[in-house]
C-alpha cells in the first residue's frame, strides 16, 4: 500500500477562494491544541496571541510597523520569484539601504533642509539597489547563480554595518557604545499618529504592493516578467530581452529593501546600530509565498505574519508560553495554507 | 497458423469526455506487416499504448495468439514478445549505445557478451552499429537502429514502430524497409503507424484505417490508390494547395550572407549559410532535424544574434546585430518549430498569447501599457479567420489541440501583416485540416507580397509550398534550386549529406 499524488483535473474556483480563511482557523484550532498539550489555558493563550496585540490602538500601529517592510520587500521579491530569479539576499540590500540612508543622515548633521528627507529615501533606495546589482551583473555577465551570490552578500553588508558603527561611523558621545550619532531631525521620519511610532514611511510600504499589482496588471513590463518566468524561450522569441527583465526586477527588490532599511532607521531607530532588522528581508521570502507570490495577497500574508511574531512576543510575557511554542505558531500558520493550496491542486489516493 | 498473432476486440478506451478509441477491432498475423492508419489525433496512440501495456482499455478484449491478456504493462508486454519503437527515443545521450542496450534489458548479462550480439543482431539485420560509440554523436537514423535493435535483442514476436520514417533520409528509409521486411520473413508481425501513404502502400499488406477513434475500413493497401486511402483516413477529399506559378523577383525581402555562427554547447553551428528571399515566393528548407534548424530559425527571428549586422539583412536594412523586437519592427514574422513554450506559453490565455508577438505590429501595448480590450479583440479575430476551436478569447493555450494551437500561432503572425516570414515544421503533429489551412494562409501571404521560408523536414509539404528548395546538412546550407529542377532522389541525397560540387568549390574558396 502507497499514497499516490495526482493533480486534478479540473480547478475548484471557490476552494480557491475558501483555502485561505480555512487555513488561518485551522492554524487557530491547531494552536489551541499545541497550548493545552504544554499545559497552557488554550482558550487564555489563544487570545494572547492573536487578540491581545489588536485591542489598543497603538496594537494596530506596532502590527503595521511591523508587516510594513515585509509587505514591500515580500511584492518586489515575488516579481523576481515569477520571473525565475531567485534574489533571497533583501536582507542585505536592506541592510546596505539603511547604510547609505543613514551615511547621507549623518553627512548632513546641521540641515534643516525640506530636501534632506527625500535625499536620504533616495540614498536608502540606491544604496539596495547597488547591493542588488552586484548578483544581477554577476548573473548576467558569468552566469553566476543569484541563489548563492545575494545571500552571501547578506553576511558581507552585515558585517559592514557592524565596521561602521564599530569603527568611523561610531558616536564619539556615544560612551563608546556601537552606534552612530542620532540622526538630524531634517532627515527623521517623525510620527504622524500621536502615540504610536507609525510614520510615513509605513504608509508608502503600504501603498508600494498595490502600484506594483498594477504595473503588473496593466504594464507590460509585468507581462514580460511573467512570460520570462514561465516560459523563457517564449519570451526570448517575443524579443523581451532576458537579461532586461533580470536587470528590472533585481532593482525593484533590492531598491524596495533598501527603501525598507531606510524607513527603519529613519523611523523608529533614529541612528546606525549593528541590528536594525529582525529578519525582515527573509521572511520576506516567507510572506511572498504565503501571499502566492499576488501583491494583493502579499499584504494580508504580510500582516498575519506580523501579527504571528507580535503576539509570539505577548503571549511570552502575558502567559509565559515558551519562544519555542511561538515558534511552532508560526510554523503552522505557513503549514497550513501551503498544504491546503497543494491539497486544492492535488489528489491523494491510497494505492494497493 | 491460423490463429493470429494479435487481435483486438471491441477495444474502448475514455479519456474524461473524450472518447480516444470506440469498440476498435484490429487483427494481426504471424509474419505480416500491419498499418494503422490515421491523422493526427485519430487515436492511433492510444491504441498501442494499450497493446504495450502503457495503458488500459475501458471495454474490449486484447487477444495474444488466441489467449486474452490479463493484467497487462509494458514488462508483461516485453515478455510475451511485444517490441516498441516510440516516436520520441529514450536514450541516455552521454553513455555507450551498449550501455543504452544493457538498461533496458531484464537480463543484460556481461556486457562485452552482449556486445557481441549487437554486432551479430545488427550485421544480420542491416543496422549498421557500433556498439562502444557514444549516443549524443550519432544521427536520428542510427539512434532509431538502437531502439530498434534493442527490441530485436528480446526476439520479438510483434513489434509496433510509431511513424519511423518521420526522422529519416529518404535512403535510410528504404534501409528501414528493407530491415522490416526481412523481420517479417522470419516469422516477426509488425504494427506499422503512419499517415504517410506512399510508404504504407510500398510495405505494408493489410490496414486498419481509423478516424475519430473509430475503425473506418480493414483494406489491403496494395490495392488502393494513395486517393483513396486518404478520403478514408479524412472522410473528405485531401484539398491539395495550389501553387502559383513561379514570382517574378521583383525585390529582396530577407537575405543571409555568409552567416557562421557557433552553436554552442548542444547546438550546430552554422556554416557560412547564405539566402536570398524574394519578395512573393517561398522558400524551402529541408533537412533532417538537429541538423541546424533550431539554430537557423534563431538566427534569423533574432534570438541568436549575428557576428555582424550585414549577416542578415531584411528589407535592405541591416539587422544582423538587432534582436527580435527590432527584427519584428522591420517586418519579420515567424512560427518557431515548438509550440508549447516557444511559440506560445500554455499556462496564458490565447488573448495572452495574443500579446506575446502582437504588441508592436499589432499595436497590443502603446507606452508599455497593455491594450486589453484591443488585445483580446485580436485574439479573437485570429480565432474566428484562422478556424481554431478553442473556448475562446480566454481559454489557455495548454487547453488546445495541437493542431488549433499551431493555428492559432500561424494567425497570430499572419494577421500582423509580416513582410518576411519564416516557418519551421509548420504542419509537424497537425492533423490534416490544419495543416491545408495553414498551407493555404502560407501561399496567400506569399501572393500578398511577403517573403516566406519553410524549414521542413516533410519533402511532400515542401515540394508542394515552394519555389525553391535548399538543404540545411550539418550546419551547412546547399544552393537555393528552383523546384522544377528538382527530384526527391536529388534531395535525399543532399540530406545525407551529399554536397553539391558549387557548394564544395564555394568551400575550398572560403578556405
Amino acid at each position: 500500500m502507497r499514497l499516490k499524488v495526482e493533480p486534478r483535473s479540473t480547478g475548484v474556483p471557490a476552494m480557491n477562494a475558501l483555502v485561505p480563511p480555512l487555513a488561518v482557523v485551522a492554524t487557530i484550532l491547531a494552536s489551541g491544541v499545541v497550548f493545552a498539550v504544554l499545559g497552557y489555558p488554550a482558550g487564555r493563550t489563544l487570545f494572547a496571541f492573536f487578540v491581545a496585540p489588536l485591542v489598543s490602538l497603538n496594537g494596530w500601529a506596532e502590527l503595521a510597523l511591523k508587516a510594513g517592510p515585509l509587505a514591500m520587500i515580500a511584492v518586489g521579491l515575488a516579481a523576481g520569484f515569477r520571473a525565475g530569479i531567485w534574489n533571497i539576499g533583501a536582507e542585505g540590500q536592506l541592510i546596505m539601504g539603511a547604510v547609505a540612508a543613514g551615511g547621507v543622515a549623518l553627512g548632513f548633521p546641521d540641515s534643516q533642509g525640506f530636501w534632506v528627507l527625500p535625499l536620504v529615501c533616495l540614498a536608502g533606495l540606491a544604496g539596495g539597489m547597488a547591493w542588488g546589482a552586484v548578483p544581477a551583473l554577476l548573473r548576467i555577465r558569468l552566469g553566476v547563480n543569484e541563489i548563492l551570490t545575494s545571500l552571501m552578500l547578506t553576511y558581507v553588508a552585515t558585517l559592514l554595518l557592524s565596521y561602521l558603527v564599530f569603527g568611523p561611523w561610531k558616536d564619539p558621545d556615544g560612551y563608546s557604545l556601537p552606534q552612530s550619532r542620532m540622526f538630524s531631525d531634517a532627515a527623521t521620519l517623525t510620527p504622524i499618529l500621536a502615540r504610536t511610532r507609525l510614520t510615513s514611511g509605513t504608509l508608502v510600504e503600504f501603498l508600494v504592493p498595490v502600484a506594483l499589482w498594477a504595473v503588473l496588471r496593466y504594464a507590460l513590463v509585468g507581462f514580460k516578467i511573467r512570460t520570462a518566468g514561465l516560459a523563457p524561450a517564449a519570451a526570448g522569441y517575443a524579443g523581451f530581452v532576458q537579461s532586461r527583465v533580470v536587470w528590472t526586477v533585481f532593482l525593484t527588490a533590492s531598491g524596495l529593501a533598501g527603501l525598507a532599511g531606510a524607513f527603519e532607521v529613519l523611523g523608529p531607530i533614529g541612528q546606525l546600530i549593528p541590528q536594525i532588522t529582525p529578519g525582515y528581508g527573509f521572511t520576506a521570502i516567507i510572506v511572498a509565498f504565503l501571499g502566492r507570490l499576488h501583491p494583493l495577497g502579499i499584504i494580508p500574508a504580510a500582516l498575519l505574519v506580523a501579527l504571528s511574531y507580535i503576539g509570539g512576543d505577548t503571549a511570552q510575557v502575558s502567559s509565559g508560553l515558551p519562544k519555542g511554542a511561538a515558534g511552532v505558531v508560526q510554523g503552522l500558520l505557513l503549514f497550513f495554507p501551503l498544504a491546503a493550496d497543494f491539497l486544492v491542486r492535488n489528489r491523494v489516493r491510497v494505492v494497493r | 497458423m491460423n490463429i493470429p498473432r494479435l487481435e483486438l476486440r471491441g477495444l474502448t478506451r475514455r479519456f474524461g469526455p473524450v472518447t480516444a478509441n470506440q469498440s476498435v477491432d484490429l487483427v494481426v498475423r504471424a509474419g505480416e506487416i500491419h498499418a494503422l492508419l490515421g491523422e493526427n489525433g485519430a487515436g492511433k496512440s492510444t491504441l498501442v499504448k494499450m497493446v504495450y501495456g502503457v495503458l488500459r482499455p475501458d471495454e474490449g478484449d486484447i487477444l495474444w495468439e488466441g489467449e486474452p491478456i490479463a493484467a497487462h504493462d509494458p514488462r508483461a508486454a516485453r515478455k510475451l514478445g511485444i517490441g516498441m519503437v516510440f516516436q520520441h527515443f529514450s536514450l541516455f545521450e552521454a553513455l555507450t549505445v551498449l550501455e543504452n542496450v544493457a538498461m533496458a534489458l531484464e537480463a543484460p548479462g556481461p556486457l562485452p557478451a552482449l556486445a557481441i550480439r549487437i554486432r551479430e543482431v545488427s550485421a544480420a539485420y542491416g543496422l549498421p552499429l557500433e556498439p562502444l560509440s557514444y549516443v549524443h554523436t550519432l544521427s536520428v537514423g542510427e539512434r532509431q537502429r538502437i531502439e530498434i535493435v534493442r527490441c530485436l535483442l528480446q526476439s520479438p514476436r510483434l513489434l509496433v514502430m510509431d511513424e519511423p520514417t518521420s526522422v529519416l533520409t529518404p535512403h535510410e528509409a528504404d534501409s528501414l524497409f528493407e530491415t522490416l521486411r526481412r523481420l517479417a520473413a522470419e516469422g516477426c508481425s509488425i504494427l506499422y503507424i503512419s499517415h504517410k501513404l506512399d510508404e504504407i502502400r510500398a510495405l505494408c499488406e493489410a490496414a486498419t484505417v481509423l478516424r475519430g477513434g473509430r475503425v473506418v475500413a480493414h483494406c489491403d493497401p496494395r490495392q488502393e490508390s494513395a486517393a483513396g486511402l486518404a478520403r478514408m483516413m479524412m472522410g473528405a477529399e485531401l484539398e491539395r494547395p495550389i501553387r502559383p506559378a513561379t514570382a517574378a523577383r521583383s525585390s529582396l525581402r530577407l537575405v543571409l550572407d555568409g552567416l557562421d555562427l557557433p552553436g554552442g554547447l548542444n547546438g550546430v553551428d552554422l556554416r557560412r549559410v547564405s539566402l536570398d528571399v524574394y519578395a512573393g515566393e517561398i522558400v524551402g528548407i529541408a533537412g533532417i532535424a538537429g541538423n541546424g534548424q533550431t539554430e537557423l530559425f534563431a538566427a534569423i527571428s533574432g534570438e541568436a544574434l549575428a557576428p555582424s549586422a550585414n549577416d542578415v539583412l531584411i528589407d535592405n536594412t541591416s539587422c544582423g546585430h538587432l534582436g527580435a523586437a527590432a527584427r519584428r519592427r522591420l517586418g519579420l514574422c515567424g512560427v518557431p518549430e515548438e509550440r508549447n513554450g516557444h511559440g506560445a506559453v500554455p499556462g496564458f490565455s490565447l488573448t495572452d498569447n495574443a500579446l506575446l508577438t502582437g504588441y508592436q505590429r499589432a499595436g497590443l501595448a502603446r507606452g508599455g501599457i497593455i491594450r486589453g480590450a484591443a488585445t483580446q479583440a485580436f485574439a479573437a479575430r485570429v480565432i474566428t479567420e484562422f478556424g481554431v476551436r478553442c473556448g475562446g478569447p480566454g481559454a489557455a493555450a495548454a487547453t488546445l489541440s495541437g493542431g488549433n494551437l499551431q493555428k492559432f500561432i500561424v494567425g497570430r503572425e499572419v494577421l500582423q501583416n509580416p513582410g518576411v516570414f519564416v516557418v519551421a515544421q509548420p504542419t509537424w503533429g497537425v492533423d490534416a485540416g490544419a495543416a491545408a489551412l495553414i498551407h493555404q494562409a502560407l501561399l496567400a501571404l506569399a501572393a500578398s507580397g511577403a517573403a516566406v521560408l519553410v524549414i521542413s523536414q516533410d519533402l511532400d509539404e515542401l515540394f508542394a509550398l515552394c519555389n525553391r528548395l535548399a538543404v540545411l546538412n550539418g550546419g551547412a546550407l546547399s544552393r537555393p534550386l528552383p523546384i522544377e529542377t528538382l527530384s526527391v532522389e536529388a534531395i535525399g541525397l543532399l540530406m545525407g549529406g551529399a554536397q553539391t560540387q558549387a557548394q564544395a568549390s564555394e568551400q575550398a574558396h572560403a578556405a
